[in-house]
């Protein structure tokens, strides 16, 4: 084999959305070497796709807002899974992110006195998310990009890392990456690496992700010997596009709702009043009348119940779908045109506005909208310590969707975007920490680079063999339709068994065609990462035998208190890479401290 | 589902030609879904970038019939119907295969946009009207599809000039900085210097293609021409210049220290 390209770098962060970005300007700052790798170019991860805000308790519009009220929301909406310190850092910090974006250079809407403007989102007491009309991840993103190509950071564009090397303690040395232009390979060493590399949504049929959500990170740290934790809360968000197929699953912003949209079935009637949990009863609206009263004035009435978390809200359309009061694409209605001008409409939704326009051809201010559930995020992710990311692997860090914890069983909207930025940071700061107190830069083993190399060569060099689109598509089938958003038992379970079945066709896939910008061949590096996450969740989805957030079990359709004090914890045993074997275990829930309990307890009485 | 024919250009850098493939359509598809089954089916490695699918990141410009379009954004029932449809790659940039050009120029030149300078932050946070953002608001809507550089007559034949211009997508950001209500760099000097401001002879070709319908000629690069005029040729406003506390400062200067 030939030279192959190295780098050495005190940190390298993998993934350029927006909690990578802000853990490489965070390592940057500290006048570290930093290397940014991302599969596609700079400015194109999925963080651009967030529409409506992030959430930050900064009191604008309602100056009753604080930390502990966001904390809490959180918390409720995590249906109390959610690592209690993370979303106490998260609520505690994300105002000051808010405000340092805007020193950055972003652009947020105004109040009418100047400051940052602030939107309603479900799961969200007060009005509670910065936002740039439905623009907000491309805002968020373009800002941390030119934040970091002003401060020269290093990016290596699309450039798919397959592995992470380890030493003989177990500790990251660096990573394999090939360049998807030329399909050459590079190594690189870093005292510290952080994956920010978001979801694994790409593994379902009806999908807001992009083709990059293959669970990379979470596949590349269990291989490293890093532990996942509850791989089976998937948000599935309540509006998607329904119609054209083309389009099915392209997110509609919630923001929509926000903004005075509301839910209705095929009888014109505003469904989400039948479906209000005891648990949200109190704060939910009981009437139209009062639901309407809140938009403009939140203690003229209470919350609308179009407004309650994303699980609570897409299993209601799951479940008017099935009981035959769906749209004619197998949607439900999203009407704002008849609740809000024209103008009004075009003016706080305008991508909205345009999608529906030239995608499916509906003019959103005069019609209402078809929508339905689609993939949208996974709350689990690999096991990460609050304060500073790490992970169980030494010098491994994780930041963004790719960590688990932050959001519990769901997250709320909004949350994603305030996450990256918060956590981002904070793996930034402690990669960093770590790089000042390693005397050595790690030297790579050059036997496992030789064996990743070839691995990831594999499906080029047989005569023939598995299609990998054919692969990807089947796995899309099966977790629709086996792991989606109701489960049982049974499908789970023979979901697991046909995965075993889907691995033992991976590790016989074949590409024709070259190296160089082959995405036949790129999609076969990425089929290993889904459907070791596409297995984890499944795993999951079968011992969680309980209904919470992002996992609904039909037979087992209450919450479990017991199961309510863990978490579901993975880790690889015997094995290597995807075929491997994966452990899980539940193990208790971090305790929360009595002063953060009494916020809970407060409100009970 | 009725047959479509496309004929996609396949090749490198050191040449190439047109495919013909004739695969299956479906109600409401646009161009991309039909690459993406050429893939699936008899090209596994037809190279195409692309990211959200939803006209929101700008990954897949290409040009169809002719001109460059977005191919998540472009039905094929607003195609003539029954016509082939060629689909090649974006003529301004090199070819690195298929589809798939090299837009290295463009990140390039956003290195050399000196940084975002704001003043320190005052108690209680920056206060700016909505009014007053809007301006820039509507340049930070640029999705970075790079169309509007491939589409610029100064570049898209003349290799030669991008050296020395910085094209309709790198007017916006400077007419966002310019317009932007906090920032401190004064970059005019720059603009017409070295950025090649004046080589555009606002034809609007940019404006055409834009799919976030920024209006770049009007908006950005003709108020930004008037700027830079008036800071040149306007003994006032370079008088203005001199004792504001606006200071030149080129892009390595105005690079982000570390703290």
């Amino acid at each position: 084999m030939s030279e192959i390209e190295h780098h050495d770098y005190d940190v390298i962060v993998i993934g350029a959305g927006g909690a990578g970005l802000r853990a490489a300007i965070e390592a940057k700052g500290r006048g570290l070497k930093v290397a940014l790798v991302c599969k596609s170019l700079l400015g194109k991860a999925h963080t651009v796709m967030a529409e409506g805000g992030v959430a930050a308790a900064m009191g604008n519009v309602y100056a009753e807002d604080n930390w502990k009220v966001h904390f809490r929301d959180t918390m409720r909406g995590g249906k109390m899974l959610n690592h209690w310190r993370m979303a106490q850092l998260h609520a505690q910090e994300s105002p000051d992110r808010v405000q340092e974006l805007e020193a950055w250079g972003a652009l947020f809407d105004r109040t009418k006195d100047g400051r940052i403007l602030q939107r309603d989102f479900g799961g969200h007491r007060y009005a509670r998310l910065a936002h740039v009309g439905d623009r907000t991840g491309l805002e968020l993103i373009r800002t941390l990009q030119q934040r970091a190509v002003s401060m020269d950071i290093d990016v290596f564009m699309e450039c798919k890392v397959v592995r992470l090397t380890t030493d003989d303690n177990g500790a990251v040395t660096g990573a394999v990456a090939y360049w998807r232009p030329t399909g050459e390979f590079v190594t690189f060493g870093a005292k510290s690496v952080v994956l920010a590399t978001g979801g694994v949504g790409k593994s379902w049929k009806f999908t807001s992700n992009s083709w990059e959500g293959t669970g990379d990170g979470h596949a590349i740290a269990m291989w490293a010997g890093a532990s996942l934790i509850d791989m089976e809360c998937v948000q599935f968000h309540p509006t998607g596009m329904v119609w054209p197929l083309s389009v099915r699953g392209i997110l509609v912003t919630e923001g929509v709702r926000g903004d005075g949209g509301v839910l209705r079935n095929s009888d014109g009637k505003r469904f989400m009043f039948d479906y209000v949990a005891d648990m949200f009863r109190a704060e939910t609206a009981e009437s139209e009348d009062e639901a309407d009263r809140w938009y403009d004035d939140h203690t003229a009435g209470r919350r609308p119940p179009e407004l309650l978390p994303r699980d609570e809200v897409a299993r209601s359309i799951n479940t008017e779908v099935k009981a035959g009061r769906g749209s004619p694409h197998g949607g439900v209605f999203l009407d704002i045109a008849s609740r809000r001008t024209a103008e009004d409409i075009r003016k706080r939704l305008p991508s909205m506005y345009h999608q529906f326009m030239e995608l499916a051809g509906v003019d959103i201010t005069r019609e209402a909208m078809e929508v339905g559930p689609t993939c949208h995020y996974i709350m689990g992710g690999v096991q990460v310590d609050p304060d500073t990311a790490a992970t169980s692997v030494p010098g491994l860090y994780a930041a963004g969707e790719v960590a688990g914890g932050m959001h519990g069983s769901n997250r709320l909207g909004g949350n994603s975007l305030s996450d990256l930025i918060v956590f981002g940071r904070r793996a930034g700061i402690a990669a960093a920490d770590r790089v000042e107190e390693l005397a050595r830069q790690p030297k790579l083993n050059q036997a496992q680079v030789a064996e990743y190399i070839d691995e990831a060569l594999a499906p080029l060099t047989r005569e023939s063999g598995e299609n990998p689109y054919d692969l990807q598509h089947e796995l899309q089938e099966l977790m629709q339709a086996n792991v989606g958003i109701i489960r049982n038992e049974t499908e789970v379970v023979e979901a697991l068994e046909k995965l075993d079945e889907l691995k033992e066709r991976a590790s016989n896939v074949a590409v024709g065609g070259g190296r160089a910008y082959n995405p036949g061949w790129n999609l076969a590096t990425d089929l290993p990462s889904m459907l070791t996450v596409s297995t984890c969740t499944a795993q999951g989805a079968r011992d969680r035998r309980e209904s919470r957030g992002g996992q609904t079990r039909e037979d087992f359709p209450k919450a479990d208190p017991e199961l309510g004090k863990v978490n579901f914890v993975q880790r690889q045993t015997a094995g290597k890479g995807f075929t491997s074997e994966i452990e899980i275990t539940p193990e208790p829930l971090p305790v929360m401290p009595d002063e953060l309990m009494a916020i809970f307890e407060e409100e009970n009485k | 589902m009725s047959d479509v024919v496309m004929h996609v250009w396949r090749g490198d850098a050191d040449g190439g030609q047109f495919e013909e493939y004739s695969v299956p359509k479906q109600d409401g598809e646009v161009v991309l879904d039909v690459i993406h089954r050429i893939q699936a089916t008899e090209a596994p490695d037809l190279a195409c970038r692309w990211n959200c699918k939803a006209g929101k990141c700008g990954s897949c410009s290409a040009e169809i019939n002719g001109k460059p379009r977005l191919m998540c954004m472009t039905r094929i029932d607003t195609l003539p119907e029954g016509e082939t449809i060629t689909v090649t790659p974006m003529r301004a940039f090199p070819i690195i295969r298929d589809l798939v050009t090299d837009v290295s120029f463009n990140y390039e030149q956003a290195r050399k946009v000196p940084a975002f300078n704001p003043p320190p932050r005052p108690e209680g946070g920056y206060r700016m009207s909505q009014a007053d953002v809007e301006r820039s608001q509507e340049f930070r809507q640029c999705i970075e599809c790079f169309m509007c550089q491939d589409v610029c007559h100064v570049i898209r034949d003349h290799e030669e000039n991008k050296s020395r211009y910085a094209g309709p997508r790198f007017f916006i950001r400077y007419a966002e900085l310019e317009m932007h209500p906090l920032d401190t760099n004064d970059r005019r000097d720059l603009v017409r210097e070295e950025m090649g401001l004046g080589m555009c002879n606002i034809t609007k070709c940019c404006t055409e293609v834009c799919p976030e319908h920024i209006k770049i000629t009007d908006n950005a690069i003709i108020p930004l021409k008037e700027r830079v005029v008036d800071a040149d040729y306007d003994p006032i406003a370079w008088l203005g210049r001199k004792i504001r506390r606006r200071t030149k400062r080129t892009a390595a200067e105005a690079k982000v220290q570390p703290d």
